[in-house]
């Protein structure tokens, strides 16, 4: 059973449920909803205007029943300058000039490079939402969540260290994992993986060059 | 400046942001007790600093990171097959149900489904490391409320659970044994007979834990009515699996969420308790355990014939695409929510584990209690600190 025809969606193209909570949301939200996303039968996505980040936690607890907090989390869509892949010629040279690639929003697009996601779960339904929220690349600030759902402290520490969002509200907005005096924020794409750029990929000098691929690779061996 | 010296102001840095939080909480009034990081109740590199009034602790708040591995950001430089190698260690007593979710998220961008057989073998290898990881925690809690008996049976039995992962896997902790459309193997010959042998050992070893723990009271005057936690409150924190079945919150993933194994073809019961408290979360675990080996049985009589490898591309790249997969792990709700952008990598994980959100209700259930009673609640919670840093 793959989740795509799983007994009770076999089939289904349109999903009435998650249909339903998605317009229920659309519908509280107004005009801070800015799209949604239903993946039939799996999943779906809504994406709220900074200003409705706070309201839609409000929404999601008190007025739908949403009250299981799954997580709350940061994407940083900026490409990675140092490559993604294990064989990029950024891993073979530390100081090559990375292409400029767009970026690439998810499901349910966005404007900025910061995009806070978070989670939550209704157990009348059974359903959960996924809400997407852009964080303005100016200021990086968010309202908390912590006035609604008191377990999500950890979450937005977790994100203000790895990400450099603040979140307004919160009460104590300190690093949890790194020491208190650390720089930078870790999870950001442009922030390098110190240990690829001391020892390359070990996976690169493995990989043998066929004698017909390149000009050089017979002459060498 | 040469590295040495900057290594040595890293450390001092480092020291200084250590001694804030105590002076954080130290005020005119009250002592500060630092529970760890190396403390036995807490598995590992906890600490919790607590302010105390006499016996009262008025705020805790723990303090992770001493085991933060990183696994988000490495994730991003790792093709698809090498991350399961990493996930293993999350937590690392429920060794194969880490790789379980990331590779149904995997697999559903891909839009890739594992044979009949392999979601078989899968589930029964999920309920193998339930039974592991729970069996562990069966004896530890016993220990640390002070009974020393329980934890013997608990090695000596989980022993039996973990030889027969190892005849599958090759790994007794670290399996790596979850393929993105399938299984790397087969079973051995003669492994269905030795596990429904083992399956009767473990509910045996159940019952005994039962007659020596849950039965003394001692145990009951010290886990009965110590903390409690209402359901609602549990939510809100995003407490999972047995924590929030103990405050009568029948949910469970395995039935709630069906996410392509085989859960839904045996008949099981999910246990919960309207107590809430310490007692309540370490009884649920129990009957968690004894559940587990009867799934495990009847999956054994159900196993059906058939390849154990979907067809899958040499070299996986996954579609561009976003999707949470979570399971129900033997700490609680454990997903991945995995961005992908069609390459070789993911160009985003984000872990959810179980303990994180488990532990993260600490501070609010520890004010208030005694200092025994904190680590009796931080025991019955159950985390594994590699669950928690990640």
């Amino acid at each position: 059973m793959s989740p795509l025809s799983s007994a009770d969606t076999e089939g289904v193209t349109a999903d009435t449920a998650r249909e339903a909570a998605v317009a229920e949301f659309a519908e509280a939200l107004g005009d801070a909803c800015l799209e949604t996303h239903v993946f039939p039968g799996v999943d779906c996505w809504i994406r709220v205007a900074t200003d409705g980040w706070l309201q839609a936690a409000q929404v999601a607890r008190h007025e739908l029943n949403y009250r299981y907090l799954d997580f709350v989390s940061v994407i940083d869509w900026m490409p990675s300058p140092y490559g993604r892949e294990m064989d990029t010629q950024q891993d073979r040279d530390p100081n090559a000039v990375a292409d400029v690639e767009p970026m690439q929003h998810g499901v349910t697009g966005g404007d900025t490079r910061m995009q806070a996601i978070g989670r939550v779960h209704s157990l009348i339904t059974n359903i959960g939402v996924n809400i997407k929220c852009d964080i303005p690349d100016d200021t990086l600030t968010l309202d908390s969540w912590i006035s609604v759902f008191g377990g999500v402290n950890w979450h937005e520490r977790e994100a203000y260290e790895m990400f450099g969002v603040a979140f307004t509200g919160h009460p104590g907005l300190r690093h949890l994992y790194l020491p208190g005096d650390f720089e930078g924020n870790p999870m950001r794409k442009d922030f390098p993986l110190l240990a690829r750029r001391v020892k390359p990929w070990p996976g690169i000098v493995d990989v043998e060059p066929m004698p017909d691929t390149g000009n050089n690779a017979g002459g060498e061996s | 400046m040469d590295p040495t010296q900057s290594q040595q102001l890293a450390y001092i840095a480092g020291q200084a942001a250590d001694a804030r939080v105590n002076v954080e909480l130290e005020t005119d009034e009250g002592m500060v007790l630092n529970l760890g990081p190396q403390h036995p109740a807490t598995h590992g590199t906890l600490r919790i600093v607590a302010k105390l009034d006499g016996e009262l602790v008025i705020k805790a708040e723990p303090i992770m990171g001493y085991m933060h591995r990183g696994y988000e950001k490495l994730t991003e430089v790792r093709t698809y097959p090498q991350i399961t190698a990493l996930i293993n260690r999350i937590d690392w007593l429920g060794n194969f149900a880490n790789e379980v979710p990331f590779i149904l998220a995997a697999e559903r961008l891909m839009d890739v489904e594992a044979p009949p057989r392999a979601q078989h073998i899968r589930t029964i290898l999920f309920e193998l490391s339930r039974i592991s990881n729970i069996a562990l925690f069966l004896g530890d809690m016993a220990v640390q409320l002070g009974a020393v008996t329980p934890v013997f049976f608990a090695f000596r039995d989980r022993e039996h659970v973990l030889n027969q992962i190892e005849a599958v896997t090759g790994g007794r902790f670290h399996p790596n044994f979850d393929r993105i459309g399938g299984l790397k193997d087969d079973l051995p010959a003669g492994w269905i007979e030795e596990t429904h042998a083992v399956m009767v050992k473990m509910r045996k070893f159940c019952d005994e834990i039962e007659d020596l723990v849950l039965g003394n009271e001692i145990f009951q005057a010290r886990t009965r009515g110590i903390g409690v936690i209402p359901a609602d409150v549990g939510l809100e924190y995003g407490l999972s699996g047995a924590n929030i079945r103990a405050s009568g919150v029948d949910w469970d993933l395995r039935r709630d969420n069906p996410v392509g194994l085989a859960w839904d073809k045996v008949d099981w019961k999910v246990w919960t308790h309207p107590d809430g408290d310490s007692f309540s979360r370490y009884w649920v675990r129990l009957q968690e355990t004894r559940e587990a080996t009867n799934i495990v049985d009847q999956l054994l009589d159900t196993m059906p014939a058939g390849p154990i490898m979907a067809k899958v591309p040499r070299i996986i790249k996954v579609p561009a695409g976003e999707a949470y997969v979570a399971t129900e792990n033997p700490l609680g709700e454990m997903g991945y929510y995995l961005v992908s952008q069609g390459e070789l990598t993911p160009f985003r994980v984000k872990i959810r584990s179980a303990s994180f959100s488990n532990m993260s209700i600490a501070p609010w259930v520890l004010q208030g209690t005694y200092v025994p009673d904190v680590v009796t609640i931080l025991a019955s919670l159950y985390f594994i600190l590699g669950d928690i840093d990640r």
